[in-house]
């Protein structure tokens, strides 16, 4: 019994296993400048996953910047003042740091829902983003901070660091995903849904919605400072819009664009973003903006389950908005 | 003393351009139950008509002063031209659905309408300045003090006047709040509800492009000002109450006047103060200092 058990989970992990070696093998084929265009999308796609998870209880943050923020400064304190320059422990710290963040705007947050989340959560994150920008002895204005390339298990990368970045955010993405995939398969996942759909009855079950809003939230915020250390490792620059409202705007279209029903939803849809971004500036630096609105202008019109819905038709979750128009 | 009556200038000053960028957005919200990102755009686009028109003016020689109605026209051109457009060309689309699909709908026109801009002024800065120095300097209790900024706020106190009298002084008014209170029952007693939302929705965006034209003779006007109005304007919104238009003048004054105060003592945290106040009443009254009760769900 166990034995299969076991077999069954390997088989189930066997095609995510390719993947993964397709991914790994693939920096070697691809120039470097797609190469780092993957690893910014990959650690932008973990901040989108927050984003994502939120959106399943039909909560849009639109301050999720604040913790991309949070993860990215983290970096750079910790290189100003520690002067650690390790990794593994700056990731932990903007994983500590972050996650400390959302778990004390969580207790205010978990009680709002609709509009008024989606505002306090832009309230939070232009708090940030005021104090990076107008603090400047502290945080550099403007300006923002240069954050030098991390050493990873005590190795310096130096030549190689744009192959290293990807492959550190490559495991960190791959981790979380394994995570936040069991996370909806667990009853608090499914409990995310089920607040989506409708609450009162949540409550009659017996279920605290608060609580439940709460943990997906921390997970969230959690999820959003790992992307924001990851891009300030493979950047090197950070700056006050991290936090600014654009910013946040730009996950949640993210989000929308590849929808939510799979957890590889925000991946595929933070590197068509990313892609899409790319070729769009270098053909018409001004009009890329204009093809990114139309686009989401069509989505939210006639797509709302995302670019994944194209791939998964019969995706297990109920059309997200349709189901829960305004009561 | 000296410092106390800057203040008060400065943050009533501040308070009058917050409540003529935010009285619109307020009052779409209030109507049509939007919350409107693109308003930012609005503004801008009024900023950049305006900016342009005046300049034909003041060049082609004629009297300066006719500026400031070229300005007021501007906002009414753009409201007209972008207003009926907009409304019933995408926001009717999604009236019946949650919230945040409005604020994606409204995130997607920002994004078109914000390349638009560029496409057609260009992004390099464009500076009308004239109406701006034409008025002068005022002394006044022991500071000088621009002239413009006391037009800003009679163009402030202008509009909100015009907009409490249509909307309890007139017929139309009463529609609105019919429309407001239920729009079913409205249309079912022969409200023609489509009309009253373009109408309302153009009203709104006329008052962004005010704002905007009568911001521009003070900066010089780039791409980006739309976005940095955008959550001033929300912070203002919702400490008055979301759809509560008296109450945003009142949330205006009061973020006026706190930020004149931060920008005297503590000119680091100006922006701090604005939105930590706007945190600081989602988490007391999230319903704002003036809205009504049960407006949250849950």
């Amino acid at each position: 019994m166990r034995g299969a058990q076991v077999s069954r989970t390997l088989a189930g992990a066997a095609p995510w296993l390719a993947v993964l070696l397709a991914l790994a093998i693939l920096p070697r084929l691809l120039p470097d400048w797609l190469g780092f265009l993957l690893t910014v999308a990959f650690a932008k796609a973990l901040v989108v996953l927050g984003v994502a998870v939120l959106l399943r209880s039909n909560l849009v943050s639109f301050g999720h910047g604040l913790y991309f923020a949070a993860g990215a400064y983290t970096v750079g304190f910790a290189a100003k003042w520690l002067h650690l320059r390790e990794a593994v422990l700056l990731i932990f710290g903007a994983v500590v740091v972050s996650g400390a963040l959302a778990a004390l705007l969580g207790l205010f947050l978990a009680r709002y829902r609709g509009i008024f989340f989606g505002m306090l959560t832009l309230a939070f994150s232009m708090i940030l983003y005021s104090l990076l920008l107008r603090l400047y002895w502290l945080t550099g204005g403007t300006d923002g901070m240069v954050t030098a390339p991390p050493t990873i298990l005590g190795v310096v990368p130096g030549a190689a660091a744009g192959r290293a970045h990807y492959y550190l955010t490559l495991v960190c993405l791959a981790l979380a995903l394994a995570l936040t995939r069991r996370w909806l398969g667990s009853p608090l996942g499914y409990l995310a849904s089920a607040i989506r759909d409708n609450e009162i009855r949540v409550e009659y079950m017996g279920a605290s919605v608060r609580q439940g809003i709460y943990r997906t939230y921390l997970l969230s915020g959690v999820l959003g400072g790992l992307g924001g250390c990851l891009v300030a490792f493979s950047v090197g620059h950070i700056a006050p819009e991290f936090s600014y409202w654009t910013q946040s705007g730009d996950f949640v279209f993210v989000t929308v664009l590849g929808g939510y029903a799979s957890v590889f939803a925000p991946v595929m849809g933070s590197v068509v973003f990313e892609l899409v971004r790319n070729y769009a500036y270098a053909l018409s630096p001004y009009t890329w903006q204009m093809s990114l609105g139309a686009i989401l202008l069509l989505i939210v019109l006639f797509l709302p389950r995302g670019l994944w819905s194209l791939l998964a038709p019969r995706a297990p979750v109920s059309s997200p908005w349709t189901s829960s128009s305004r009561r | 003393m000296d410092t106390l009556t800057l203040i008060l200038l400065d943050g009533i000053a501040f308070a009058s351009w917050l409540f003529l960028v935010s009285a619109g957005l307020t009052f779409a919200y209030g109507v049509l139950r939007i919350l409107n990102i693109a308003h930012g755009s609005l503004y801008a686009i009024g900023a950049y008509t305006g900016a342009t028109l005046a300049g034909l003016v003041l060049h082609s020689g004629a009297n300066p002063f006719l500026a400031y109605p070229v300005l007021v026209g501007a906002a009414l051109l753009v409201g007209l031209a972008l207003g009926p457009l907009l409304e019933r060309g995408f926001l009717r689309r999604v009236y019946d659905q949650e919230e945040v699909i409005t604020l994606l709908l409204t995130f997607a026109i920002f994004l078109i309408l914000e390349d638009g801009m560029k496409l057609v002024w260009g992004v390099s800065p464009i500076i009308v300045a004239e109406p701006y120095a034409l008025l002068g300097q005022l002394p006044l209790a022991g500071v000088t003090y621009p002239v413009y900024s006391f037009l800003l706020t009679g163009v402030a106190i202008v509009a909100g006047l015009a907009l409490w009298v249509v909307i309890d002084r007139t017929r139309f008014g009463k529609l609105i709040t019919s429309v407001i209170h239920d729009r079913e029952i409205s249309a079912a007693l022969g409200v023609n509800v489509p009309r009253i939302c373009t109408v309302a929705f153009t009203g709104a965006a006329m008052l962004a492009a005010l704002g905007g034209a009568f911001t521009a003779p003070m900066v010089s006007v780039t791409p980006g000002i739309s976005a940095d109005v955008i959550v001033l304007a929300f912070a203002v919104t919702v400490i008055g109450g979301l759809g509560n238009i008296s109450g945003g003048a009142i949330g205006a004054l009061l973020v006026g006047l706190l930020r004149a105060t931060a920008i005297q003592f503590f000119p680091a945290l100006d922006l701090f103060v604005v939105y930590a106040l706007m945190a600081v009443i989602l988490l007391v009254r999230p319903e704002g200092l003036f809205g009504g009760v049960e407006v949250r769900r849950i």
